[in-house]
């Protein structure tokens, strides 16, 4: 596929990242030619400096004939400006805009053709802001992602000593727990994947990956470690951008301080926030946090965008007795340096909100992407269709599907509503007659179905993608 | 500075809509046959004059007014307009002192509504009816009024308008143009006027008498042409009346504006002001009637309530109508409804007081002092309607609470100095600078202003009109730094 990808800060360079090594024609634009010149070096790509919205860089980076553009730059103008030229002049099929102010967002007729012409308008910040607010709903998990609308969840959980599955095979999770149908999808133990079969024994420490219906989550967590604590007290260094829409969404259930450490800003988040209390100050600064009391919070957010900082805040405040740090940190050498270390979560901002251009970029229908373990592990929601004679999957058993090692089908959703309709109140119960089946051997995947893929390696995709794409009679 | 005779000839033409007015009760007097019709001619005819000759000599000083010249203005119409509107009752009374006179009319301008004169019953339909009507032009404003029918103030309205109209926030235009806000805030007061006419008939008043009411209760003023006050109509359905639009004239009649013209309640709902304005008169009402019920002022909770909610709407709202004499209640009531009018109604409202605005906003200042003792790195805002409020406007309403908590101690004192008790001259003081009208002791709701002395009458006219133009537009105009070249 030629995709063009206007601009080259954190959300741009790591798409380009991402969709260069699935083998996709690549441009990308940015003012900063300097910025582009380090990509280049990094990445098999082309690049094209210049105005991110101008006809004639967007000719020049070869919209004429590129199939999506992916406009990412730092400027909401911009990239709503950049698909309305793209549509209007070289009337390039897939447009999608990175679009962060919420006065934009609300209004979903701006982003109609005759308008902007946005085809999918995307909000890295408010993706990651959704992560981390499900995080401390599910205080235990390492990762909470959706798939179907929410009718499924998978989590990643650490198992812990105490929980009443560590230590056992799978196969008896279906003793301890008659009543619900859940999945262990995978483990990864010490960083190795190990697919899981019934024999399976799940060790301490082993990053278990579990699909089961929303509702269940709870009690399957339950299996793997003892519940802490639901989480009241939650501290937030930085209230940029993330921080910021992270305090608005957590600040009437929870107690919220958020430290700044820019008086102006410090300023203007104050007048922008309701109830949470704005500190302004270095979350690096021990007497701060000592002051604030930091020992005790049940939740450290680090929300900065300066992963050091990040960093040695969160481990400043784990060292000073908070129940749980989490980190936003950018840099993937970073995140792997501290996994398993003393801090307990590591947010990649790009990896977290990747999945939802990616699935764009897909081939297939792919209703949702997520990647996993940063991006080295991916969790796919496929729809299924055509039919008997047009797709390899329709009307078979799991067991008669062609074996990809490293793939399993984890569920399938039936019966779930087209997304592009609008569910409206009356619609609702015929919302809830949709059907979460966990894979078994023996099911039958029929037209329609949404089939949720977990995928150990990034490599494996592909295969995955061409298992369930609509074969050529059908077209 | 600019030319003070440029103010003097916009004075005038404020001077002569004065005027026109006093044509009202002249063609009532007349048309009544009332022996005040002389005593009106006499007035419409020395005002009209007195302000023809005031253009005349400065018709060509045409100058744009400024912000200064907004002040000077205001100070001076609220300072001169009682005293042309004394000749009709001077002329009427000509036992009354002019310090009588000047005290009554400041009271009805101020819409204070404290007396000194006594018989109210025995007076004159139209006399009874100019009383009033001060009150319902000083309510609003005369000069809002003549920013919106005369054009050719122009420019200069918007800083005349921010000088006379209470409240904190002075810059929000309801309209871009400035005599269309004034406009709509006038028609909203006159439909109002319209309603509540047509409500007190309705409850059984004659029109005069209803009519008369209105202007008082609109203006939050507190005039009665009867000398025991609403105890007079001994009516619930009456009091029922005056609660309602006593209430409605102490919100913000830019929300009452807005929630007209967008034909949504919701103004009301939102504005944080009137939610705490509501809620605190309406609670004190019930904790009043329960109070009244449990110490035996009354036998039953019905009647307590019928005499706490009309007395405490009344005087906490500024207004100073009285059913009964509430002084002889237990002393924490009539204390706490004194209490409450010095902060109770609205910004932009024909109230008195600090204005519950204020209130709000110096409370949520010692909450965020409070804050910052807790938190050292704390940063809050003072934040209204989820709007945060410069810290300008903080410190200026800090320094209005301040002036206005000194002005309370000093005038007392003076009054105690002069020979009062502390009671009566504490109590006359809050009612005066607050435009209340009644206070406790000497000058009770049974009685009037008129036991006081020549001095202590001076000092309660002064109060008034600092109350009424928020301390600052007058002492803004006597201070030094106004006067420097």
């Amino acid at each position: 596929m030629k995709i063009i990808i206007l601009g080259a800060g954190q959300v741009g360079a790591s798409v380009a990242e991402s969709l260069v090594s699935e083998a996709n024609d690549i441009t990308v634009v940015d003012t900063d030619a300097m910025r582009l010149a380090l990509l280049q070096d990094r990445l098999d790509l082309r690049t094209v400096a210049g105005n991110a919205s101008s006809p004639s860089v967007l000719r020049q980076a070869g919209a004429e004939d590129a199939d999506m553009l992916i406009a990412v730059t730092q400027s909401d103008q911009t990239n709503l400006c950049a698909c309305k030229t793209a549509h209007a002049l070289f009337n390039l099929p897939t447009r999608i805009a990175r679009v962060r102010s919420l006065d934009f967002a609300d209004h979903a007729e701006l982003f109609e053709p005759e308008n902007f012409a946005v085809d999918f308008s995307i909000c890295p910040e408010q993706i990651v802001t959704d992560y981390i607010v499900k995080l401390i709903e599910f205080p235990e998990a390492l990762q909470v992602l959706e798939f179907a609308d929410g009718q499924v969840s998978l989590v990643a959980v650490r198992a812990f000593e105490g929980g009443p599955l560590v230590g056992h095979p799978l196969k008896d999770m279906r003793r301890h727990l008659p009543q619900i149908d859940a999945r262990i999808a995978a483990i990864f133990r010490r960083d190795t994947p190990i697919i899981p079969e019934g024999d399976t024994v799940i060790e301490v420490g082993d990053e278990v990956f579990c699909l089961a219906a929303t509702k269940n989550i709870r009690k399957v967590m339950r299996e793997l470690r003892r519940m802490d604590k639901p989480v009241k007290r939650v501290m937030i260094a930085g209230g940029g951008n993330i921080g910021h829409r992270v305090v608005r969404a957590l600040e009437r259930d929870y107690q919220v301080k958020v430290i700044d450490r820019n008086k102006r800003h410090a300023e203007w988040l104050a007048e922008n926030v309701r109830h949470a209390l704005v500190l302004q100050g270095d979350a690096t600064d021990e007497k701060l946090l000592g002051d604030e009391n930091v020992d005790q919070m049940d939740l450290f957010l680090a929300l900065t965008n300066d992963d050091e900082n990040n960093i040695m805040a969160a481990l400043l405040a784990k060292r000073m007795g908070a129940r749980r740090v989490a980190a936003l940190i950018n840099r993937r050498a970073y995140a792997e340096l501290l996994q398993g270390s003393q801090i307990d979560i590591a947010i990649s901002p790009a990896q977290t909100s990747i999945g939802t251009l990616l699935a764009h970029v897909r081939r297939g229908d792919v209703a949702a992407v997520h990647s996993l373990r940063r991006g080295a592990a991916e969790a796919l929601e496929l729809v299924v269709h055509g039919d008997a004679q047009s797709s390899q999957v329709i009307g078979r058993r799991i067991e008669e599907l062609p074996v990809i090692k490293g793939a399993t089908i984890g569920a399938i959703v039936r019966a779930l509503p087209p997304k592009e309709k609008p569910v409206f109140t009356e619609d609702l119960a015929e919302e809830r007659q949709c059907k979460v089946i966990m894979a078994h051997h023996d099911t039958v995947i029929q037209a329609e179905d949404h089939v949720i893929v977990f995928v150990v390696s990034k490599s494996l995709v592909p295969k995955v993608e061409k298992l369930f794409q609509v074969g050529f009679a059908f077209l | 500075m600019s030319n003070p005779l440029a103010v003097i000839r916009v004075f005038a033409l404020v001077l002569l809509v004065f005027a026109l007015t006093m044509l009202v009760p002249m063609i009532v007097a007349w048309a009544g046959r009332d022996a005040a019709v002389t005593a009106f001619q006499s007035g419409f005819v020395a005002t009209f004059l007195s302000a023809a000759l005031l253009w005349l000599l400065t018709r060509r000083h045409v100058d744009e007014l400024r912000v200064r010249d907004g002040y000077l203005l205001v100070s001076l119409v609220w300072v001169g307009m009682p005293a042309f509107a004394t000749i009709p009752l001077m002329l009427y009374l000509p036992q009354m002192s002019f310090t009588d006179a000047y005290f009554e009319t400041v009271s009805g301008l101020t819409t204070t509504g404290a007396t000194v004169i006594e018989g109210l019953d025995t007076l004159p339909f139209s006399i009874n009816l100019w009383r009033t009507g001060l009150v319902f032009l000083g309510g609003m404003g005369l000069i809002v009024l003549v920013v919106a029918i005369l054009p050719l103030l122009g420019v200069g309205g918007r800083q005349l308008f921010s000088a006379e109209s209470p409240g904190p926030l002075k810059d929000t235009k309801l309209t871009p143009r400035m005599a269309q806000t004034a406009k709509g805030l006038w028609l909203v007061y006159l439909a109002l006027a319209v309603l509540c006419t047509l409500g007190y008939v309705w409850a059984g008043m004659g029109w005069g008498d209803a009519v008369m009411h209105m202007f008082s209760t609109l203006g939050l003023g507190g005039f009665s042409s009867h000398d025991a006050s609403y105890a007079h109509f001994n009516s619930p359905a009456v009091e029922a009346v005056a609660i309602v639009f006593m209430t409605l004239a102490g919100m913000n009649f830019a929300t009452h504006y807005m929630a007209i013209r967008r034909r949504d309640l919701a103004f009301y709902w939102i504005d944080p002001e009137i939610r705490w304005y509501v809620g605190v008169l309406y609670a004190s009402v019930l904790g009043i009637a329960a109070y009244l019920w449990w110490t035996g002022t009354y036998p039953d909770f019905a009647t307590a309530l019928r005499f706490a909610a009309f007395n405490t709407v009344s005087i906490a709202t500024t207004t100073g109508f009285a059913n009964t004499d509430y002084a002889q209640w237990p002393f924490l009531a009539p204390m706490w409804m004194l209490f409450l009018c010095s902060f109770v109604t609205c910004a932009g409202s024909t109230g008195g007081g600090i204005k519950m605005m204020r209130a709000i906003i110096v409370f949520r200042q010692v909450m965020r002092e409070v804050v910052r003792i807790v938190h050292p790195s704390a940063v809050r805002t003072v934040k209204l309607a989820e709007a945060p409020l410069p810290n300008k406007i903080v410190f200026a309403v800090l320094a209005f609470s301040f002036a206005y908590m000194a002005i309370i101690v000093s005038l007392t004192l003076l009054m105690v100095f002069s020979g009062l008790d502390v009671v009566t001259g504490f109590s006359a003081v809050v009612a005066s600078f607050n435009n209340t009208g009644p206070g406790l002791g000497e000058v009770g709701p049974s009685t009037t202003f008129k036991s006081l002395s020549d001095f202590q009458t001076w000092v309660c006219t002064a109060a008034m009109l600092l109350g009424r133009l928020e301390i600052f537009t007058l002492l803004v105009v006597l201070s030094p730094a106004f006067w420097r070249k």
